[in-house]
């Protein structure tokens, strides 16, 4: 008996029921982005509830300590503000577990009461309960707008207001600030804009914060992480480069428009065109030539892709999770002669239609694709019901699906509860696409193994 | 870090010191030593978290959906709110499910109405009717259960006028909860508000008789890791008929006849005792505390509810199966007791599991360095006698007390008083719990909803071997070195209840005490101590 066993190919049109969300809130991935700076500690300006669903998301995913604040609101805070609860949480903190930075998000019950942030972080300072030299930073991350991605965004943007500045003594620095993606995937970023020779400043920076060794001794704040001197110092830098439309494009246009650093926008580097793209951006931004180690890094994905091809061309899939990762994976997709079959993101924007239609269109098959609300799994599960994938790739709410239409399934994206590697290995650049493809092999050819009649059974294939 | 043995006092002096003045006069009061065989200190409890200081605890709706009625497998549990509460109450607490052949099953969906900026502004109640309407399109369930979460109670969505009208209009059960996270002061009040809506709305609304001889409810048993399963396996082997489970693997229609039941017994006290209470006085069924957690508490737990319906026949059936069951876990626990004896275990978890589980640790020779609830009252610390002493303060005066009374047709008293005195005088503790502390050494350190702070104080103070906590904890005391178990929801292990659970139980905590990786955290070059030079001698 199937485990989504309630789920038909019949698909009705809904207006307001979401069932197995594509999706999840803005407070957890201002969390996320919080941890990405240096000294920092993320606060959830709310009732307690969401800090500690946001720390169990984050700690299940990446298997790392996550602590993080709340103004833990009562009736009462909901009903008279919760400004005193955010001022003694403020001095508390700073007390107590002295970070450098307090990084404040709101939750949908702060937000729906109307605090104001700028005013309450003000009036702490006023009142003293911020020490000298130390920081707080904040942003606006109901709920009930946006998604996961958009609260990272939200809080990306809150972060640099908070230290960025101009000297007007340009430092000859790249700006590259990653989109939602995993601490492997932001060291890998740096990696390829160091082999190039450039100095980029990234922020945020989860590297060694959410990937951090096991030596008996707990740090609250690991020595890893976008420093504020860092981050101040994108004021004065070259250019920026945002990856990952949804999750930085606020970002850079705020580094445009208040310090005029020129920036572009690409998506997450995720397969060889997208990694094409953010070493052509460097080379130009930083006015360097592109290395030979590079090219030969780029060459083998190429060999790659020309000996899997075979066992890749026409093979369908099945795509959930934010935009900025699955319109990365379907170009990938395409790139491979892959056909993007079914793709669903519960984040809403008009540029994820826009370049589905775009990425789609020499591809030959009806692809269906939806974002924004009632794009979720029951939606993309409906479909897979009424003509079958060969691949499914997404988080891992994605198993039961696989399980019940004996799918295989590629772990990607957040959050994966299942399984671990996610956080040490990159999919982003020309490595990370090399281990996109190892993962896809080894799910198509594994089940082919698994299938085959024994006179079919092949050593070579 | 002095090399003498501090004593509680100092450890509690050792928590506060660094604490804001404010801070440490509050979470002083939530600090006692264990009271073993001595008189029962007062302690603080269920009061509001302090802003700003890590806690482990979480919220309202926590409590009510993620905790007590999510487990329940045929009803669509739909989150009136924004994607967030949904999303994270969405299978995280491994309530396992046997649906059988043809049996409904939704624990594996999320339901949500995803409201947005929209909905908040305009109200969310057309939405939540039109989301009610296309779940039992979609699905046509049995019964559909609607949890507000935090912006619903601001903007004033009448989710039980909405759930009134679809039941009207649908004809299956509808009811809502109005558990927003900032109710209450922890996960406690949506256990509260959730045993009220189902006791409402569920319990004793189908009188078709049930057949079986020694009709028992198992309350507070949530099935995580497959605890309600080898809980069933044994009663059924014992003879007894369980006809509903609150809420572990739990369908509706067991709920309906629960009424039919002669003993309730109630695993977790925190979350289920209200619904045991209103049950005794609505339909006069007894309760009593059990706990099957631990092959020995689990051993008693059975004979006091054989020893409840005087039948000799299930006495000795019991004894029986106690006996069979036990040869295996003696077998397990004389292999495993030598590499776990004189080892320390702390339980900061949950509102009963930090008790019932030193039942296991006892049974492999661990001593408990200290314990403490996360949402508890008074009375899971100092015993239910204090019941009438614990101040209502406005926090708890929010959550609805049901007025409840004898059902006029329903209500049959199952003893007479004097069969309940002279089972009382038997041991049969009826309406009973004498909470934790009493059975904790004087050595050892109670703490109420304990803080990152203090646990990390703790542990470099007293170094356990073993940590039990939930997963906001468990990598924080890793690095430092100490193996942390889940108890929320087991991390992958379990069913750790009865016989078979404890057998489990026993290997896994073996493993995490004794397994080396907790030795590979130095290379071999990072020795603090002065270089040696030695040669092997060849062997």
């Amino acid at each position: 008996m199937a485990l989504l066993r309630h789920t038909t190919g019949e698909i009705k049109e809904r207006k307001a029921l979401t069932v197995n969300p594509a999706k999840t809130c803005q407070p957890v991935g201002a969390m996320y982005a919080a941890l990405g700076v240096k000294g920092c500690f993320p606060h959830s300006h709310g009732s307690q509830g969401c800090c500690a669903y946001h720390r169990s998301a984050l700690t299940r995913h990446y298997k790392e300590p996550v602590v993080a604040g709340t103004s833990s609101f009562t009736e009462g805070s909901s009903v008279f503000g919760g400004q005193s609860n955010l001022i003694a949480a403020i001095d508390n903190i700073f007390t107590l577990y002295d970070p450098d930075v307090i990084a404040i998000h709101t939750t949908c019950l702060s937000e729906t009461i109307g605090d104001d942030l700028l005013q309450i972080s003000q009036k702490a300072k006023d009142d003293g309960k911020v020490p000298a030299g130390k920081h707080i930073v904040y942003a606006s991350t109901p709920s009930y707008v946006g998604t996961h991605v958009t609260g990272y965004a939200n809080m990306v943007k809150g972060i640099l207001k908070g230290f960025v500045k101009k000297t007007g003594r340009p430092n000859g620095k790249i700006n590259v600030i990653p989109g939602f993606c995993e601490p492997s995937d932001m060291a890998e970023m740096r990696r390829l804009a160091t082999m190039l020779g450039i100095d980029v400043i990234l922020a945020p920076d989860t590297n060694g914060v959410l990937n951090g060794p096991l030596t008996g001794h707990y740090e609250m704040y690991p020595k890893a992480g976008a420093t504020p001197e860092d981050i101040a110092a994108m004021g004065d830098a070259k250019g920026t480069i945002g990856l990952g439309r949804w999750a930085t494009t606020d970002a850079v246009n705020y580094l445009d428009a208040e310090f005029k650093v020129p920036g572009t926008v690409l998506g997450l580097p995720i397969g060889l065109h997208a990694t094409d793209r953010y070493v052509d951006a460097l080379r130009r931004l930083a006015g360097v030539a592109v290395p030979e180690a590079v090219n030969f890094e780029r060459g083998q994905v190429v060999d790659v892709i020309s000996d899997y091809s075979q066992y890749l061309y026409g093979k369908k899939v099945a795509i959930a999770g934010d935009p900025d990762q699955v319109l990365a994976l379907v170009e990938f997709c395409v790139t491979l002669g892959m056909i993007p079959a079914y793709t669903v993101s519960g984040t809403a924007g008009k540029y994820f239609e826009e370049r589905m239609n775009e990425l789609v269109k020499d591809v030959p098959y009806d692809c269906k694709f939806k974002n924004g609300e009632h794009a979720d799994m029951y939606l993309l599960h409906q479909w897979i019901k009424n003509d079958p994938v060969d691949l499914l790739i997404g988080n891992t709410y994605l198993k039961y699906i696989a399980r019940d239409e004996d799918i295989p399934l590629i772990r990607h994206g957040f959050p994966i509860l299942d399984r671990v590697g996610h956080q040490y290995f990159p999919s982003v650049g020309y490595s990370g696409a090399m281990r996109l493809l190892e993962k896809f092999l080894e799910a198509l050819l594994g089940r082919q193994d698994r299938d085959a009649p024994e006179t079919r059974f092949e050593l070579q294939m | 870090m002095s090399t003498k043995p501090m004593n509680t006092e100092e450890i509690k002096k050792e928590l506060i010191a660094r604490m804001p003045t404010k801070v440490a006069r509050k979470r002083a009061k939530a600090m006692t030593p264990g009271a073993q065989g001595g008189e029962i200190p007062e302690i603080q409890a269920n009061v509001r978290t302090i802003p700003g200081i890590i806690t482990q605890r979480g919220c309202t709706y926590a409590g009510c959906k993620g905790v007590v009625l999510g487990p329940s497998r045929d009803i669509v549990n739909l989150t009136h709110g924004p994607i967030g509460c949904g999303f994270y109450s969405w299978l995280t607490r491994r309530n396992q499910t046997d649906a059988g052949p043809d049996g409904d099953n939704f624990i594996p969906y999320s339901f949500s109405t995803d409201m947005t900026e929209h909905d908040i502004v305009f109200g969310g109640m057309k939405k939540l009717a039109a989301a009610i309407q296309e779940a039992y399109d979609n699905f046509h369930p049995k019964a559909i259960s609607v949890f507000s979460t935090c912006p619903v109670g601001l903007i004033g969505d009448d989710i039980h006028a909405v759930a009134r009208q679809m039941q009207e209009k649908l004809g299956i059960t509808v009811f809502a909860n109005s558990c927003e996270g900032y109710k209450g002061v922890s996960q406690s009040a949506g256990h509260h508000i959730a045993n009220n809506q189902i006791m409402k709305h569920v319990i004793g609304t189908n009188d078709t008789p049930v057949t079986g001889k020694f009709k028992v409810n198992m309350l507070g048993e949530y099935n995580i890791g497959g605890d309600a399963f080898e809980i069933e396996r044994i009663l059924e082997k014992c003879g007894f008929t369980l006809i509903a489970t609150f809420s572990g693997n739990s369908t509706v229609e067991d709920f309906r006849v629960a009424h039919h039941a002669d003993l309730n017994t109630v695993m977790c006290h925190r979350s289920l005792n209200y619904v045991a209470e209103m049950m005794e006085t609505k339909f006069g069924i007894p309760w009593i505390k059990v706990n099957f957690i631990g092959a020995e508490a689990s051993a008693k737990s059975l004979r006091r509810m054989a020893a409840y319906f005087e039948d000799q026949e299930l006495m000795d059936r019991v004894e029986q199966v106690i006996a069979e069951e036990m040869l295996e876990v003696r077998k397990v626990v004389d292999e495993i007791r030598p590499r776990t004896e004189g080892k320390s275990a702390m339980l900061f978890v949950g509102g009963s599991r930090a008790h019932h589980y030193q039942e296991l640790f006892g049974e492999l020779g661990m001593k408990i360095l200290g314990a403490g609830y996360e949402f508890a009252h008074r009375d899971d610390y100092e015993g239910r006698h204090v019941l009438p002493t614990i101040k209502v303060d406005a926090d708890s005066r929010n959550i609805e007390e049901l007025d409840i009374e004898p059902d006029p047709e329903r209500y049959k008293p199952r003893k007479t008083p004097e069969q309940l005195e002279a089972l009382n005088a038997k041991g049969l503790d009826f309406k009973g719990y004498e909470g934790m502390m009493g059975a904790m050494a004087k050595d050892s350190m109670v703490i109420d909803d304990i803080n990152h702070y203090e646990t990390e104080k703790l542990i470099e103070i007293l170094k356990p071997d073993i940590f039990c906590a939930g997963i906001k904890e468990k990598y924080i005391i890793q690095k430092m070195g100490v193996p942390l178990k889940q108890l929320h929801n087991y991390d992958m292990g379990g069913p750790y209840a009865g016989f078979n659970g404890a057998i489990n139980w026993y290997h896994d905590i073996d493993r995490m005490v004794n397994t080396k990786v907790w030795q590979l955290m130095k290379a071999p070059w990072q020795s603090t101590g002065p270089e040696l030079e030695a040669s092997y001698v060849a062997q």
